[in-house]
């Protein structure tokens, strides 16, 4: 299956393709066959543990400083009047030139059925820089909830430790009932009706203009994912993501998977936001030496950072691994 | 499918489990679902009983009481807060259901008085939803001022104005053309002195235009917008031996509220009507 079907699959919300026999490579099944009858013991996992020490934290750095740096120059650009960057994250202006949100700009666009040109420019600015850089990018690297939702998320996994909480899941594919139930809301009543609770939105225009009686949403989706639902806001109602992920899937920056020295333990998983779309790394899974991470990866490279073996990588396709 | 039969044989417990687990999940996501589609439709709520109905910046698209078109369309950025030089524009909040994010003006602390000459916000909306149609200030339907207590109007009592318009804690800022061209400055810091109180027609942005164009001096030396009609006038009371006079709303009024902003009284005695546009009275 190609890489932007099994990504749209993905994103819609079905489970991954498990490759048959068939379906993998040659060189592959004599990896799967190697690993079969030479099993790692445990010695060979406390060793990898020993040699590559606690997670790094590169990626998360780069991406929080990214994170931090983009919202900021938001608020600064109104604080200070330099004018860099001016507007909020729904729709902006980088030194002049139309910036305009992917989501946001399709909700108004269903609800107003009409499209003036300098939101065509904002949009298809937008739209060809998240080409470029990995479409779901922006939810990691970009949007300011996520790195609220990323706090939640510690404090929901120590109290998941402790025994206090439990994580309840739900249905993948509820997203893309989200997605088609606030695009007919959008466009059946002539109001951006997602834009109302989008969480995104609210965080952005708090910072840039002052906090308001918003906040408490998003507050309370916060609670709802530190109490009760790991991440799922993200996971399982955002929009924003299944439209940044579809553009992600004709996107040449992708992680790139190796199974070659993978020890299968599952570390990249249990880090992941997505972790469906790390399903190769289970044993026996990968159709291929080498496989692709879908679209619905958020690029926020945490599998990166805490895979002992250095088995997952961020690749520009066409110009090889970089960084 | 070999596997799963395999497992349901062997463990038949496990699968029923399973199935009572995804049974759940099912649950818990239609219960979601439910829940957050029907909060986002709670916004629809203000904008259907016409709760979220305010003075909205010059150019907003919208009739005075039906606003879709203008909420549809707003992206909810806050451009036009940026630019707006004596920050006029304020974002509305979450009670406003489906208006949350989307610009108006709230008059009395803080009016449009077209300071920018150039229409800035409606320059910096990316959407339309404050249109490009738009110009001149005189061109922008607002709303329209109405004497709501004419009471408490001091010119219809012939009495004067010394001192502060609002008073010395008053953050509210205006363009006086002839202090700073170019930078409005705190009502708070320009004391009047007037025998007769005429500041609803003295601040009028509209009136003020049509002076600068009488002297051949409109803003941005732009003749098209010449002259404007205008929107405030001050005409005698009948009978009245006090000098008293009263402002009587023209039909260039453009109803953007510099009147309601600089009228002394508290409450004031001129308010904008929102509901009311000038070609349609």
């Amino acid at each position: 299956m190609s890489y932007i079907t099994e990504s749209l699959k993905q994103l819609f919300g079905a489970a991954p393709t498990r490759p048959s026999k068939e379906q993998m490579s040659v060189e592959v099944k004599e990896i799967h066959l190697y690993k079969k009858e030479n099993p790692f013991t445990k010695a060979d996992f406390q060793q990898l543990q020993e040699e590559h020490g606690p997670a790094s934290t590169k990626w998360r750095n780069r991406r929080w400083a990214t994170l931090i740096f983009i919202n900021l120059l938001f608020v600064v650009s109104y604080y200070f009047d330099v004018q860099i960057l001016e507007g909020a994250l729904t729709a902006s202006r980088f030194v002049g030139f139309h910036m305009a949100d992917l989501n946001s700009a399709l909700q108004v666009t269903l609800a107003f059925k009409h499209m003036v040109l300098n939101l065509v420019i904002g949009t298809v600015t937008v739209f060809i820089i998240w080409i470029l850089l990995g479409g779901r990018t922006f939810c990691s690297w970009v949007c300011p909830y996520h790195l609220l939702s990323e706090w939640a998320e510690s404090l929901h996994l120590y109290l998941v430790k402790k025994n206090w909480v439990k994580n309840r899941t739900f249905d993948r594919r509820v997203r893309t009932v989200f997605y088609v139930l606030f695009a007919l809301m959008a466009l059946i009543s002539g109001y951006t009706v997602f834009e109302t609770i989008s969480v995104t939105g609210i965080v952005s225009r708090a910072l840039i203009y002052g906090p308001g009686i918003a906040l408490i949403w998003v507050g309370l989706v916060l609670l709802f994912e530190v109490f009760y639902s790991r991440r799922a806001w993200c996971r399982y109602v955002c929009p924003i993501g299944i439209t940044y992920g579809v553009v992600g899937a004709i996107s040449p920056l992708r992680v790139k998977y190796n199974v070659k020295d993978c020890h299968h333990e599952g570390d990249c998983r249990s880090v992941c936001l997505v972790p469906h779309v790390l399903d190769m790394t289970i044993k026996g899974r990968a159709s291929d030496v080498n496989v692709d991470v879908s679209a619905d990866c958020t690029r926020c490279g945490m599998c990166v950072d805490v895979c002992p073996t250095n088995s997952l990588n961020f690749e520009m396709k066409g110009i090889g691994k970089h960084l | 499918m070999n596997d799963k039969v395999v497992g349901k044989a062997k463990k038949i417990k496990p699968a029923g489990r399973r199935r009572e687990q995804e049974r759940r999940e099912f649950l818990r996501t239609a219960v979601l679902a439910a829940g957050v589609t029907g909060f986002s439709l709670l916004g629809l709520i203000p904008a259907a009983r016409g709760d979220v109905l305010r003075l909205r910046p010059p150019g907003a698209l919208k009739t005075p009481n039906d606003e879709q078109e203008y909420l549809a369309s707003c992206i909810k950025c806050g451009q036009c807060v940026q630019v707006c030089p004596v920050e006029a524009i304020i974002l509305d909040d979450l009670q406003s259901g489906v208006g949350v994010g989307t610009p108006y003006i709230n008059a009395r602390d803080q009016a449009c008085d077209f300071s920018c000459d150039g229409l800035q916000c409606v320059l910096a909306c990316p959407t339309g939803a404050l249109t490009h149609d738009l110009n001149y200030p005189a061109e922008s339907r607002m709303g329209f001022a109405e004497l709501s207590r004419p009471k408490a109007c001091l010119a219809i009592q012939g009495k004067g104005f010394k001192g502060l318009a609002r008073g010395a804690d008053y953050k509210g800022k205006l363009r006086y053309d002839e202090i700073d061209r170019w930078n409005p400055i705190q009502v708070a810091d320009h004391p009047y002195d007037l025998e007769l109180c005429d500041l609803c027609v003295r601040q009028c942005p509209i009136e003020i235009r049509i002076s600068q164009c009488a002297e051949g001096k409109p803003p941005s030396g732009d003749q098209n917008q010449c002259p404007p009609q205008h929107a405030i006038a001050l005409e005698p009371v009948d009978g009245a031996t006090n000098g008293a006079m009263v402002p009587v709303i023209k039909e260039g009024c453009v109803g953007c509220g510099v009147c309601e902003m600089v009228c002394p009284p508290e409450p004031p005695a001129i308010v904008i009507n929102i509901e009311k546009f000038t070609d349609m009275a």
